[in-house]
Parts: C-alpha cells; sequence; structure tokens
C-alpha cells in the first residue's frame, strides 16, 4: 500500500482550533493526528513521521506574556525527554526536509514570535509581529482578503480571493524595520491582505479589522511551504459556515478548504505519496 | 535577590492601551492629558542569575520588534507622573504564573514554591503633575482597590530615591496550622457572634441544632474514638456553615411556605422546588411517555437530554452576582470557568460546546451619585463584558447566545448569567456515560489548581446582601488556561477508564466536593495537609473550604491511581492523592495524621432545619395610564429602538468569539451586513453530520413590578418563541431555571419579605403551569436568593428575575430560518393575535409609566402555532422568522427589515387585533407568542394552508426601496422612515462600549 499524507495537529497549553483543523486536513484527503504537544516531548510521537504540521489557533498560555511569547518560549527551549533537543529543533528539521508548515492566528503569532516567518533570506530572528489591534479589543469579524497572486505561497495557488472570519485580539502586523516590509513585499512574501468591497487592499477598519501595515494579513517564507495567517480557513468548510449562508447561493464546500487541499496536493507531488 | 524587569512600546509605536485610559480620563474625569503610556513590570522573586533574568528579558518577557526593555532601571523616563498598579497578595495572577514557567522552561530548572513571577502595569501620565488627579485616576479607571494596589510617584522622586521593591507575596501565618475548638454551650448572643463574626451565615436555629448535636452521648462517643474532644472544632463548624449554606442547601427553595393569595385562601407549600420545578418535570415526562429525551435532570451539576442515539447533551447555567458586584472582571471571568467546571463534572465528564451569557446591569450612563462601596454600572459593565470575554475565548469555547438588560436597581446587584453546552457519548465503556458512582476504597484525586486563601467563604458570602464586611478573598479571578490543561487531560482520563466519578470544585470546596461525591459510598478520609497550597500559612478548615478555581475532584480506583497520576504528570497537570472514600458514615478530615474533623454524614447531609417562610400575595397598586397618541409614531419607534434594552449589542457580540469550533450556523449577527439580531443560535456539534443543537433564552424582569406569575409565563413563552423562530423543535426542548431574587425572609431588614416570598411563589405556580402545558422539562438550574444591596439606611433590591433558558434539536441545520428579510416582493405575515398588553413594556417605560395590563400567554394556542411553524420550516416555506418582544410590532418590523436591507410596507389594519385598538398599542403592545414572518409568494397556498384556523394575518410586504411604512387602512403613512435612520437609532447607544 502506497504511503499516505500525514498532517499534525498540535494540541494543549490553551490550543483551541484543533478539531476543526484536523478536520479540514481530513476533508482534504490527509491522514491526521490531533497530538497533545506532551506526546511529542515525551518522545511517543515524532514530528518527522508526518509530513504536514498545523499549528492552530487558540491562546497559547493566555497570551499573557503576549501572543504566543509563552508558547513560543516553551518550544524554543524545552527538551524533548532523554535527548539534548528541542522542539523547536525538530520543526527546523521538518521544514529542512521540505514539508509543510501552516499557522493559523495564534498558530501564526507562534511562527511569527520563533522567528520562522518571514525568515527573510533564511534568518531565523523574529523581525515582525503580530500586536493589539488598534481598536484595542478582541474582535469577531468576517473578513473580505485579496490573494497576492505572484506569492510562492503554495496553499493559495489558483485562488484570487476569500472571505474568511478574524478572530483575534492582537493581529496588527508590524515589521521591525521599512526594509523588511520592502523585502517582503519585493519577494511577494505578504500572500493575502484585507480587502475591501472593490478586493483592494485596505487600511480602512472595519475592513482591515487590526490596522495590519500594508493590510497585510498573511505571509510565507521565501519557499511559500512556511505559511501563517490571521484569518481562520478552517471555519469555512461548509456553506453554513458562511455568515449569509440563509440569504445567499453559496457553493457546498467553503473557501476555507481549498488551502488545505492544496497543501495536500502539494505533498503528493513533492513526496510521492497519495 | 528581587529583578525588576520592564518592558514598553517603543516611543515610535502606538500605545492603544495607553490611548484608551487617556480618552477614558477625559471623558469621566474631564481632564486633558498629553499623553499616557503604558509598561508591563515582571517583579522576579527568585534566585536567578544576572544572565538568565537577562535571557528571560530579551526573551519571552518582551517583543523585541515593538519593546525596550530594561531591568532594574527606568524605562523611557520621559513622564510626569508614574502610576503602578499591582495585585494584593494571594490574587491569582495569571501573567506572573506564566512568566514562572517561562522561567522554567528557559533555565532549565524548576523553581522553588517560595519562588515567583508577580506583574504589575506602570502608567506613564504626561500632561499633569497633580498627585490627587492620579490617585482617582487608579481608583476610579485604573485599578480595583479590592483585589490591588497602586503606588505613584513623580518622576524626579524615582530618579532621586528609587523605592525599595515590595513583592506582593503572601505572608506566612505562624499559627496557621492550629486548630481552635468552640464551646456552642453559650447564650444565644454569642452563639450569634459566633456566626457574624466567622462570616458563616448561620442562623440561630441552625445553631442551636449543631449546638444540641453536640451534647448527643453517642456523638460525643464517636469523637473520642476519632481522638476528638467534646467542643467542636473550626474545621467541622466551617464545613457544616458551607454545606448548610443558603447557595449549597437551597433552603428557601426548600422551605415550608406558609401562602396566602389575594383571597385569602391559604396554601402550605412543602419545598417550592420539590413541588413546582420537580413537579414539572416528573408531569412533563409522565406526558412524554415513551417519547422522553430526559437522560438527568437536578442530580448532577448540570442536566443531560438525548440529543440522538449516540450522544447527549448536558447543559447548566450559573449566576455569578455578587462576586461580579466586587469584582466584576474576576468575578464574571470565574463565572464563565466556573459554569464549564459543571459541564466537565456532569456524569463521566463531557467535552463543552459552547457558553451563553445574559448580563442585567444599571445604564452604563448612570448620573447620580451611588451609595458606598458600588462600582459604577460602566465599570461593573466593562468588567463583565472583558471577564466573561477572556474566560469564553481562552477556553476555546463560543458564546453564541445572550443578552443584555438595564434597570436602574441592577445598580444594586448586578446579574451575571453563565451557561454552558457540553457534548457527552451515549455510552463510554459499557455503561451510560451520565451516570457515575464513587466506590469504597477509590482514592480521593485532586487535579488542576492549587489551593489558595481565594475564594474563601464565597458560598456563606453570596448567602448574604452585600454590607461593609463582606470580604475580600471572596473574590477570585479565573484561570482559564490552568483549566484547559486540566480539562483536556481529563478527557483522555475518562476514554481511558481511570476514573469512577467525577464533580467540580465550587462553592465549599473540597467540603462540598468530597462531601458530595461520598454520598455515594457513606463516608471518606481525607488529609488535608497533603493538598498542594499556592503558599504556605493556610489553616486546615481554610483548605478544605478554599474555593481556589480550576479545580475538580476525582474518585480514583486503587488499581488505576499510578496510570492517573502519570498521564497528569506527562500532560503536565498536577493530581494529588488525598485520601479515600469509604463506608465508615463519617466526614472524616486529618491534618499530619491528627484528626480535625469528624461529623456523620447524616448530620452534615440532612441535619439542616427546615425553614419556614411566610408569604402573602397582595395585588401591587397599578393601573393603565392615560397617554396622548403620538404625533409621530416614526419618531417613537427611533426613540424606542435607542433604549438599552432594545438597541444592538454589537459592541459586545463581536468581542465574544462565536465561531471557534466551527459549529455555530445561526450565529448571533446575522444579515445583509453581519449585523441584524439573531432570536437564537444554532450549532453543529459533529462536523461531519447535519444534526444541530438549538439554544435561546427568555428573561423579562420589567413585568415583575405588575405580577410575577405573568413575568414568568413570558419569560418561557419568549424563551421557546426564540428557539422556535429559527427551528429549534418545539418537542424536543428542555429548559432550566435561574431565578435571582430579592431576600424574600421576612426579617427586620425585609419587613416586605412576605410580599417577595409571595412573588416567589407565583413565578414557581407560573413556571409548573407553563413548563406542563408546552410539554419542556426543567433539567437544571439554579437560584441566587440575596440580591440586595444594604448599607445604612439605603437599601436597593433588584426586581424578581427568572432567566429561562432552552435548549433543544434540529434535524438538519440546512432548515434554520434566520430573521433578516431575504428578498423584494416576499408576503409578509404576522402569526398570533395581538392584544391590549403594553403593562410593564417598554414603550410605557419610554414614556415614565408601568401599566396594569401585562402579557398574558395562551399556551395551547401558542403550542399549536410554534409545531405549525416547526412544519413550515421543515418544508422551507419560511424566508424569514423574527420573534416579537421588548417593543412590539413595531421593532420587529425595524429589525427584520434593516437587518435585511430591504423595506417593508405594512398595514396594522390586518392584524388579529381587537378594531378598537389605538395605533400605539398595536405597534408596541408586547403581547406574547407572536412570530413575524416573510414567505415567498410562490409559497403562499402552502404556507396559508399550514396554519388554517390559526392566527394568521397577511399584513404586507417587502419593497425594493430602504423604507419602513407603515399604514393604518386609509391613514398612510403612520411612519415612512429610512432603514439608515432606524439602524442609526439601534445601533448608536452603545457602540462606543
Amino acid at each position: 500500500m502506497a504511503a499516505t499524507v500525514k498532517a499534525i495537529v498540535i494540541s494543549g497549553y490553551g490550543t483551541n482550533c484543533e478539531n476543526e483543523v484536523a478536520y479540514a486536513c481530513r476533508t482534504a484527503g490527509a491522514q491526521t493526528d490531533i497530538v497533545h504537544i506532551s506526546a511529542l516531548l515525551s518522545g511517543r510521537v515524532k514530528l518527522a513521521d508526518y509530513h504536514f504540521l498545523n499549528l492552530a489557533g487558540g491562546f497559547l498560555d493566555g497570551d499573557d506574556l503576549g501572543s504566543a511569547k509563552a508558547g513560543a518560549n516553551r518550544l524554543l527551549h524545552a527538551e524533548i525527554k532523554g535527548e539534548k533537543r528541542s522542539l523547536f529543533d525538530d520543526i527546523r528539521a521538518f521544514i529542512a526536509a521540505g514539508k509543510l508548515v501552516m499557522g493559523v492566528c495564534n498558530g501564526f503569532q507562534l511562527l511569527v514570535k520563533m522567528g520562522l516567518l518571514p525568515a527573510l533570506a533564511g534568518d531565523i530572528r523574529q523581525s515582525c509581529t503580530l500586536t493589539f489591534n488598534d481598536s484595542g479589543r478582541f474582535e469577531d469579524r468576517w473578513c473580505r482578503l485579496a490573494v497576492n497572486p505572484a506569492s510562492p505561497c503554495v496553499y493559495t495557488r489558483g485562488l484570487e480571493q476569500l472571505y474568511l472570519p478574524v478572530r483575534h485580539g492582537e493581529g496588527k502586523f508590524i515589521t521591525d524595520s521599512p526594509a523588511t516590509l520592502e523585502q517582503l513585499q519585493l519577494q511577494q512574501l505578504d500572500v493575502l491582505h484585507y480587502a475591501d468591497k472593490q478586493g483592494d487592499a485596505t487600511m480602512t477598519y472595519p475592513d482591515n479589522p487590526n490596522g495590519s501595515i500594508a493590510a497585510i494579513a498573511a505571509v510565507c517564507d521565501a519557499s511559500g511551504r512556511i505559511f501563517g495567517l490571521m484569518p481562520h480557513p478552517e471555519a469555512y468548510l461548509h456553506r453554513t459556515h458562511h455568515p449569509r449562508w440563509t440569504r445567499e447561493e453559496l457553493p457546498e464546500e467553503g473557501e476555507g478548504l481549498q488551502l488545505y487541499r492544496n497543501a495536500v496536493h502539494f505533498i503528493q507531488q513533492e513526496f510521492d505519496v497519495v | 535577590m528581587i529583578w525588576r524587569v520592564v518592558a514598553g512600546l517603543k516611543p515610535d509605536v502606538t500605545d492603544v492601551r495607553g490611548e484608551r485610559v487617556c480618552r477614558d480620563v477625559r471623558r469621566h474625569l474631564g481632564v486633558e492629558l498629553t499623553s499616557v503610556r503604558t509598561q508591563d513590570v515582571y517583579t522576579i522573586d527568585a534566585g536567578l542569575s544576572a544572565d538568565e533574568v537577562h535571557a528571560a528579558a530579551y526573551g519571552p518577557f518582551c517583543d523585541p520588534v515593538i519593546q525596550d526593555v530594561v531591568v532594574n532601571d527606568l524605562l523611557h523616563p520621559d513622564f510626569d507622573l508614574l502610576i503602578e498598579v499591582g495585585f494584593r497578595p494571594g490574587v491569582t495572577d495569571n501573567p506572573g504564573r506564566t512568566a514562572k514557567e517561562a522561567l522554567q522552561y528557559l533555565t532549565g530548572r524548576s523553581l522553588d514554591a517560595d519562588e515567583g513571577v508577580y506583574t504589575s502595569t506602570r502608567y506613564l501620565l504626561k500632561g499633569t503633575t497633580d498627585k490627587q488627579l492620579a490617585e482617582r485616576i487608579a481608583a476610579e479607571l485604573l485599578a480595583n482597590g479590592l483585589i490591588q494596589r497602586w503606588s505613584i510617584h513623580t518622576r524626579e522622586e524615582l530618579v532621586s530615591a528609587p523605592p525599595v521593591d515590595s513583592v506582593p507575596r503572601v505572608a506566612d501565618s505562624i499559627l496557621a496550622t492550629e486548630v481552635q475548638t468552640l464551646d456552642l454551650q453559650v447564650e444565644d448572643a454569642e452563639l450569634l457572634r459566633i456566626s457574624r463574626d466567622g462570616m458563616l451565615a448561620l442562623t440561630l436555629e441552625e445553631m442551636h441544632k449543631i449546638r444540641d448535636h453536640f451534647t448527643d452521648p453517642q456523638v460525643l462517643a464517636r469523637r473520642r474514638e476519632c481522638g476528638l474532644g467534646d467542643r467542636i472544632t473550626d474545621v467541622e463548624l466551617e464545613a457544616l456553615a458551607q454545606t448548610w449554606s443558603e447557595h449549597c442547601k437551597h433552603k428557601i427553595f426548600a422551605a415550608k411556605v406558609l401562602y396566602e393569595d389575594e383571597s385569602g385562601n391559604r396554601q402550605e407549600i412543602d419545598s417550592l422546588f420539590k413541588t413546582f420545578i420537580v413537579g414539572a418535570t416528573r408531569e412533563v415526562r409522565k406526558n412524554l411517555a415513551h417519547r422522553d429525551f430526559c437522560l438527568s435532570v437536578f442530580k448532577d451539576n448540570a442536566g443531560v437530554i438525548a440529543f440522538n442515539d449516540d450522544w447527549s447533551l448536558v447543559f447548566k447555567v450559573e449566576t455569578h452576582n455578587s462576586p461580579s458586584a466586587l469584582d466584576p472582571y474576576g468575578g464574571a471571568l470565574t463565572g464563565i470557568v466556573g459554569v464549564n467546571r459543571d459541564g466537565m463534572g456532569t456524569g463521566m465528564g463531557a467535552r463543552l460546546i459552547f457558553n451563553t451569557d445574559v448580563f442585567c446591569f444599571a445604564s452604563p450612563f448612570y448620573e447620580h451619585p451611588l451609595p458606598p462601596r458600588l462600582l459604577h454600572p460602566r465599570r461593573i459593565f466593562e468588567g463583565v463584558v472583558e471577564g466573561v470575554e477572556h474566560g469564553g475565548n481562552k477556553s476555546g469555547i463560543p458564546t453564541i447566545n445572550g443578552s443584555i438588560q438595564f434597570d436602574e436597581r441592577f445598580a444594586g446587584k448586578p446579574l451575571v448569567y453563565c451557561g454552558t453546552a457540553s457534548f457527552m457519548p451515549r455510552r463510554l465503556h459499557g455503561t451510560p456515560a451520565h451516570e457515575k458512582k464513587a466506590r469504597v476504597g477509590d482514592h480521593i484525586v485532586m487535579t488542576g489548581g492549587r489551593i489558595g486563601k481565594d475564594g474563601i467563604h464565597g458560598a456563606t458570602f453570596s448567602s448574604e446582601e452585600l454590607h461593609e464586611g463582606s470580604p475580600v478573598t471572596a473574590v477570585q479571578i479565573g484561570d482559564p488556561i490552568t483549566q484547559r490543561k486540566m480539562f483536556d487531560f481529563l478527557l483522555v482520563a475518562r476514554d481511558r477508564g481511570l476514573y469512577s466519578s467525577i464533580t467540580d470544585n465550587g462553592a465549599g470546596g473540597l467540603s462540598s466536593s468530597v462531601g458530595e461525591m461520598a454520598e455515594d459510598t457513606g463516608g471518606f478520609e481525607l488529609h488535608l495537609d497533603r493538598a498542594p497550597l499556592k503558599y504556605p500559612g493556610l489553616r486546615p478548615w481554610e483548605i478544605l473550604i478554599s474555593e481556589a478555581q480550576e479545580r475538580m475532584t476525582v474518585a480514583v480506583p486503587p488499581d488505576k491511581l499510578a496510570d492517573f497520576i502519570a498521564l497528569a504528570k506527562e500532560m503536565d497537570v498536577e493530581a494529588t492523592d488525598l485520601g479515600t472514600f469509604t463506608d465508615s458514615g463519617n466526614f472524616h478530615c486529618l491534618y499530619q495524621g491528627k484528626t480535625v474533623a469528624c461529623l456523620t454524614m447524616d448530620f452534615l447531609h440532612e441535619g439542616v432545619p427546615q425553614m419556614v417562610l411566610p408569604a402573602k400575595w397582595t395585588p401591587p397598586q397599578v393601573k393603565e395610564p392615560v397617554l396622548p397618541m403620538p404625533a409621530d409614531c416614526g419618531a417613537v419607534l427611533q426613540q424606542l429602538l435607542g433604549r438599552l434594552n432594545i438597541c444592538s449589542k454589537e459592541s459586545v457580540v463581536r468581542r465574544y468569539d462565536h465561531e471557534v469550533q466551527a459549529g455555530t450556523v445561526i450565529k448571533p449577527l446575522t444579515g445583509v451586513a453581519n449585523d441584524g439580531p439573531s432570536d437564537a443560535a444554532v450549532f453543529r456539534p459533529l462536523l461531519d453530520s447535519f444534526e444541530g443543537v438549538v439554544v435561546a433564552h427568555g428573561i423579562c424582569p420589567a413585568y415583575s413590578d405588575i405580577d410575577t406569575y405573568h413575568m414568568m409565563a413570558c419569560a418561557i413563552d419568549e424563551g421557546l418563541r426564540n428557539y422556535v423562530a429559527v427551528g429549534g423543535h418545539i418537542d424536543h426542548v428542555a429548559g432550566l431555571d435561574n431565578f435571582c431574587w430579592c431576600d424574600p425572609v421576612l426579617s427586620e431588614k425585609t419587613p416586605d419579605g412576605p410580599y417577595k416570598a409571595a412573588q416567589l411563589v407565583r413565578a414557581n405556580q407560573a413556571l409548573y403551569d407553563y413548563c406542563v402545558a408546552f410539554g419542556v422539562p426543567l433539567i437544571s438550574g439554579k437560584d441566587s436568593m440575596k440580591n440586595d444591596y444594604q448599607i445604612g439606611d439605603r437599601k436597593i433590591s433588584i426586581p424578581p428575575t427568572v432567566l429561562f433558558s432552552v435548549i433543544g434539536r434540529m434535524d438538519d441545520v440546512r432548515k434554520a430560518v434566520s430573521m433578516d428579510v431575504k428578498r423584494p416582493g416576499d408576503l409578509v405575515y404576522l402569526l398570533g393575535p395581538t392584544r391590549d398588553e403594553l403593562g410593564g413594556s417598554e414603550y410605557y417605560a419610554h414614556c415614565g409609566e408601568l401599566g396594569a395590563r401585562v402579557p398574558q400567554v395562551d399556551a395551547p394556542s401558542a403550542l399549536k402555532r410554534y409545531r405549525t411553524v416547526n412544519l413550515a420550516q421543515q418544508q422551507q416555506l419560511l424566508a424569514s422568522c423574527h420573534d416579537l418582544s421588548d417593543g412590539g410590532l413595531g421593532v420587529a418590523l425595524a429589525e427584520s427589515a434593516f437587518a435585511g436591507g430591504f423595506g417593508l410596507r405594512v398595514d396594522l389594519e390586518r392584524l388579529d387585533a381587537p378594531a378598537d385598538l389605538r395605533t400605539d398599542t398595536l405597534l408596541f403592545s408586547e403581547s406574547q407568542s407572536r412570530l413575524l414572518v416573510t414567505v415567498r409568494p410562490q409559497h403562499q397556498s402552502a404556507f396559508e394552508e399550514l396554519f388554517t384556523g390559526q392566527s394568521c394575518a397577511l399584513i404586507g410586504a417587502v419593497t425594493e426601496t430602504e423604507l419602513l411604512v407603515v399604514d393604518r387602512g386609509a391613514d398612510k403613512d403612520i411612519i415612512r422612515t429610512p432603514l439608515a435612520r432606524l439602524k442609526q437609532a439601534w445601533q448608536a447607544p452603545l457602540k462606543e462600549m
């Protein structure tokens, strides 16, 4: 029997969206496990056995030290039992093996704060952040997103626009310098932009719900395989997830699912699995 | 050594938090500051090296992209005044706990229990050197003196002589472990003093009962066997006070009520709870016969009903009023994470699927002076909303249904209702999952958080009115992440079959949780000294009754204990073996091997004497006002839409994640612009199935001032019609009653006790009558009976309020109906008759009147209507469906129209109503059981056929033009108002909250 695409969704310590992310991965065709972080730290489960790592939304450690800060600290410093390695070392090896990592919301914050995104020129250092919305409030709100067609992102291939909810208090994307932003844009790593009714990137609230610079809602690394986004694709898998499904003609399948289908398709091509 | 790490946003980064403080100072204190910047301080009290502290400062404690950080120094000292706000010793400091964990990961070693990190916030003010102003800013805007403390310094003071760092460590108490005994063979005055000074809330009669128990030779002999003397220990007295508290024993609902109605008819009611609540459910279940869907009612932490053959549904709603009055944020946060534990502690434990929340406040724009110790309603509003936001969002549970009620009397005590539904398999390991039983020999294992002084006397405190000496320790701050970790662990342990029973630690702490579980076996032996503590210095009785949060008590069989503890350790959850369940008949506590409490289980659980409660119903003197006919009904409609009880709550709703878990099908906000008010929520708990859970509620305290009987009937009907409006199956729905009352017990403080008790009786009578008539079983509920404020001569009693929550199912969520009109040309129908029922209405309140003709519910015709609506929904004949409640038809028309983005033209002449009713009555009467629906023209005949013989009036049509137009026969354009104007009026009041 041919090997299958294997996805892992990490849970625990305040991760909240693991079930719907796993459901999205399965619907897209991946064999999927939800794995508590303690099972990885105990060495019982090995990250290397998977192709597609999902860091789901939630509030790691309550975001008590700033969104995902304490969570990033754990991955960076907690050692896997009996090994002189951290989970962070395993994630870097996972990335080096050409595999896929997607972080949604808190997962995006985690990737950014570990320095894995955008990792310009391969530099693993925090150069961007996601901080408090300009409104100063957590907000649950559906947003129009314009897809950057020139982005190397493997998840958004073939897509032009998306409609997804944001649900965060710390989603404002900022870079450490204008140069970083320029590099990001030059390399087309700014995958998604908050958009207005015309589909153009906007800085106007509430279309841009948090005040992100250059209306950036998602970024990827230069390989396009490491992808983080504030909006929740796993929250729109079926038409009944759409806030206006009772009044609009919509396809049965939700727009968020395509991101997972693209990921699975990429793995099938690259790793010769089904 | 003590280190101070200070992190603050770089000077060029916008400080949203600081800007909000600046705005609040301008708005509420009338002072214009130049700027306010904020900084986070981590005070580290631990044996770390300078290198380690620097690694933490530049690692987990700051965000290098936007923040600068210093150690033991001032950061960005460009300010005039600095206010630093930190917690008082012993108050839960969640960021501090997380920071300590981060240090442990970073250094690779664990810190001791007496080492810690304490967080505080600095506010750097520019534009004032007035320390008195800073004091007001701290006290009125930034901090709550009950749980926080602050210091104020000028820049010069800090530069020239930095203050000595103070650490809010809990000071050790030398006498901590001592057990005291009390002599109860004393005068009555002394007995009362013991009760009052100890915050025990025990009455003289109860103190007598305890005193007499301790003279029984058999009891004394038994005590000697355990190594105890004749006198009661403080541990025992505290345990009795907790167990016998109003909060735990519901003595008012269990009382013998001597009721006299307005005609002088007398009736003796032996327990309102047993007679009306349990009685209604018994009757309903009998009538349901083979269709009975109840699985577990009243006996567990939450009620359980069948969802389908494989799954069951668990629901519980709690109140957390008293703590929210003192510390709105902590009180509400604890409320939501507390009710979450009820679901987790029901049966063998259930996965939490959604929260509901209903608040009752005074106006946040309240402008009169407030009596002492009351927080301004705006602070209560903001704190409660934020507390429930953090509790729900951080726990990953969507908040999908709720409302906010306003009445000035809620300034005395806000009501904070928090509900949680959860989901469990029908069977686990071959037995029904909603059943559980601790067995003799099972270990008592406490999991989750540690015990501190927080929440001591919570149960007895909430059994009293808010007064001058209300204790600070009654306030707690929940910790959603510690609880989330524990729940993740417990669900794994449940599925592996590692325990035989589980319950939560809420009111009364271990005393209640272990005491209740031990009823299965008939006794227990509990070693209090084995319990993990947050800090040293707790007395044995404090360990027993502390209400420290995030703890569950589990009965673990001896052969599973090692596996249970090992799994907990792997998942980073604390689990401690505290003793065993026995069949000794004793409530037996030890400390360091020595017995400190030995009560019989019987006395503890059955000993409390039954209260006798006089109740006399004297109908209030109310009359219908004579009001002039308004000149412009459109203007009145706009004013009603802008009333607090009607206006949009979007600013609050958006702060709650209502979509996590990907199950929310009918969301709280709906319509063309995602901002219309949904009647109820529909949730899909299984992602691969279209079966749905439907949840809704009814609450109408305004009617209580006329007659609580009809208030209750209307709340039940409102809950059910909201439920039916979206598609809930009327024959598979259960109810939960949450009574919040003002003290109904006759006393010097409460001379009108018999009237308030009679109001309680009448509400219960209606509860019975209407639940039986509608066929709705009650599965759980709660009462909070002391919602009064009394200091000096000033007494504020809340209006009697019942939240009636309903939960049920629908077969296919794809047939759910939302409230927004869908397309021009659709026909508009009003289902149900309109009567002259403006008593207690929003319209009368707007005119400064109460009125007399309160709405009354005709259950048989309503039930028939709701069943027919279900049929129409199954045949997908309804384009929209919206319930009529506050503000009547006028408000419902406006809401459905602006939510849908299309106009309406209706004719009041076509209503099913007496011909002589005035136009304002037709528009604003709050007659119950009515629904506004729109239907596509091609479904007209099928729809009308379904409703043959029922009250069903075709009153108009949906129009392309964005106008609400209301005619009455030849009298055209009684209302002709653009939707944008109506929507603006509806959205404006709470937009900025």
